[in-house]
């Protein structure tokens, strides 16, 4: 199969384009599944040639030539530097201080960047179960900083989280350093409509980028809590064909 | 020594109702023929454990076997849910589940301080979560030597361990590759232990990274493919349409029924197509 090149960049594409370029060669790099796990790879295709790429089940080092469907396919094992135990990855590697960025989804985030991966409604008669913790409690808690990609709506960007099962900056300030959580929190989370970064002073996420075509209204619409604005919200850049490229063959399974 | 068995005669020795079970794999080597042979036999009242549930546990809690799910990350790897689990716990479909929740951290400290004969892990985690609030097996604990406030998670002490490897020599010794995930731990914390191979060697493979002595295992069985759907290293790779359809399969009572009945010939009581 070979990649469509000429098609213009997907909501998905250009969430995964603006992941991968926050991540600087060399980083060491905790990745999840799906749109993390692909980012950081195109990373490693376009800008970032050294990234280290860790995933939980023990891969450190692995350099996939197509996204995995599981965290432990096979591929991820064979192309790996060395593969460790599963206990090993997260003391040696991510409790010790070793990974510089940690990839998270969530189902709910709230303004200070916590975030929700285990129930909707009521945790022992829940609307919605959904998988749990997995790495994630210990990403939050000890990764030097944590990017966190989810689409942005009204069922995800919820005033009050239902279950809190990963920290972000607490209830803001420096609540989070008073937890003695040693990790730099979360540091951007980008949605299908733009990019939110934490205030220096309250940690609170303000919309400080929007995609090509989205807007303020649209951003503000799908937030339940009042989002806050920079005062500049800067426009992504589309993603350029060099990078359309690279993620088109990267999803193909095709050396770029 | 481990003694080699047929599976179905493992299984009847070393599994019983109403034991606690930990079949490891982390997406890797998962013991799928062991699981559905369990299912076969009929356990009832099982507490399993496993981080990752994926479509085995999914296989066991829908065909009634277990009373409680000790786990960290209960998805269908890649695809979604993990539906006769959400059933069980949404609307205790075939019977009421008990879960005991931890991350992943947490539950590979507590296989190691299980595996290590100590009464607890610790780790740095679980700090302004919510998931310490919903078990009592998550402690603070305060670190003697620099007063630093830590998590304390009990040791899984399991009554039996079961992995799949991807050969054992003719005097039991386990070797295996790849993803290694947590089963040395699993095995090494449980009170009886069953580890099903793809084949008997005459010597373990060079390749062989995590080693199993005989004397530290109770039982070996013959397994071939008994890790798919999932993968044996170098073996057969993993077998993404089946998790894929196994979203299909596992959606409705009905078609899980009609699967539980052709693949492991057993129609529990109250599961039925």
């Amino acid at each position: 199969m070979t990649a469509v090149m000429d098609a213009p960049a997907t909501t998905d594409e250009i969430m995964t384009v603006v992941a991968a370029r926050e991540l600087n060669n060399g980083v060491v790099c905790f990745v999840g599944i799906g749109k993390p796990s692909t980012a950081a790879n195109l990373a490693r295709r376009t800008h970032a040639p050294d990234i280290v790429l860790i995933y939980e089940s023990g891969a450190i080092g692995a350099k996939p030539t197509k996204p995995p469907l599981s965290i432990g396919d096979g591929e991820l094992a064979a192309t790996a530097d060395v593969v460790v135990s599963v206990p090993e990855i997260f003391t040696y590697w991510l409790q010790a201080g070793r990974v510089d960025v940690g990839f998270l989804g969530a189902a709910q985030v709230d303004r200070f960047g916590n975030i929700n991966t285990t129930v909707v409604g009521d945790y022992d008669s829940p609307t919605t179960r959904l998988p749990g913790a997995g790495g994630a409690p210990e990403i939050s808690t000890s990764a030097g900083e944590v990017f966190i990609m989810l689409n942005h709506s009204r069922r995800a960007f919820v005033e009050t989280l239902d279950f809190v099962t990963s920290v972000g900056f607490a209830t803001g300030g420096n609540s989070r350093e008073r937890l003695g959580l040693p990790g730099g929190g979360p540091s951007v989370i980008i949605t299908d409509i733009g990019v939110l970064r934490p205030d220096p002073v309250t940690k609170e996420f303000t919309l400080t980028a929007l995609h090509p075509g989205r807007t303020v209204e649209e951003a503000k619409a799908a937030t339940c809590w009042d989002l806050k604005v920079a005062e500049t919200v800067s426009k992504t850049a589309p993603p350029s064909s060099e990078e359309l490229r690279h993620l088109r063959a990267l999803v193909a399974g095709e050396v770029s | 020594m481990a003694r080699i068995l047929e599976l179905s005669e493992a299984v009847a020795e070393l599994v019983h109702d109403g034991d606690s079970i930990a079949m490891e794999g982390f997406t890797h080597l998962i013991p799928f023929a062991a699981g559905q042979e369990i299912i076969r036999q009929g356990r009832r009242h099982l507490t399993l454990i496993r981080m990752t549930p994926d479509i085995i546990y999914d296989q066991l809690i829908g065909a009634g076997c277990a009373d409680k799910l000790v786990f960290s990350f209960a998805g269908n790897p890649g695809v979604g849910s993990l539906h006769r689990f959400r059933d069980a716990l949404q609307n205790s479909w075939p019977h009421a589940l008990e879960i005991e929740e931890h991350s992943h951290a947490g539950m590979a400290a507590r296989y190691v301080a299980g595996a290590s004969g100590l009464p607890f892990g610790v780790l740095r985690g679980y700090v302004g979560t919510d998931l310490a609030s919903q078990s009592d097996s998550i402690r603070q604990i305060e670190c003697p030597f620099t007063g630093e406030v830590l998590t304390a998670v009990p040791a899984l002490r399991p009554d039996v361990g079961i992995i799949h490897a991807q050969q054992a020599d003719r005097r039991g010794n386990v070797g295996l590759w790849g993803m290694q995930g947590v089963q040395k731990e699993a095995i090494l914390a449980s009170q009886r232990s069953l580890v099903t191979v793809e084949e008997i060697v005459d010597e373990l493979d060079p390749r062989v990274t995590v080693v199993l002595p005989t004397w530290a295992i109770s039982a070996v069985a013959v397994a071939p493919r008994g890790a798919h759907p999932s993968y044996a290293h170098d073996y057969y790779w993993r077998d993404n349409d089946y998790y894929i359809s196994w979203d299909e399969i596992s959606r409705e009572r009905s078609t899980f029924a009609a699967w539980l009945d052709s693949e492991c010939g057993y129609a529990p009581e109250g599961v039925t197509a």
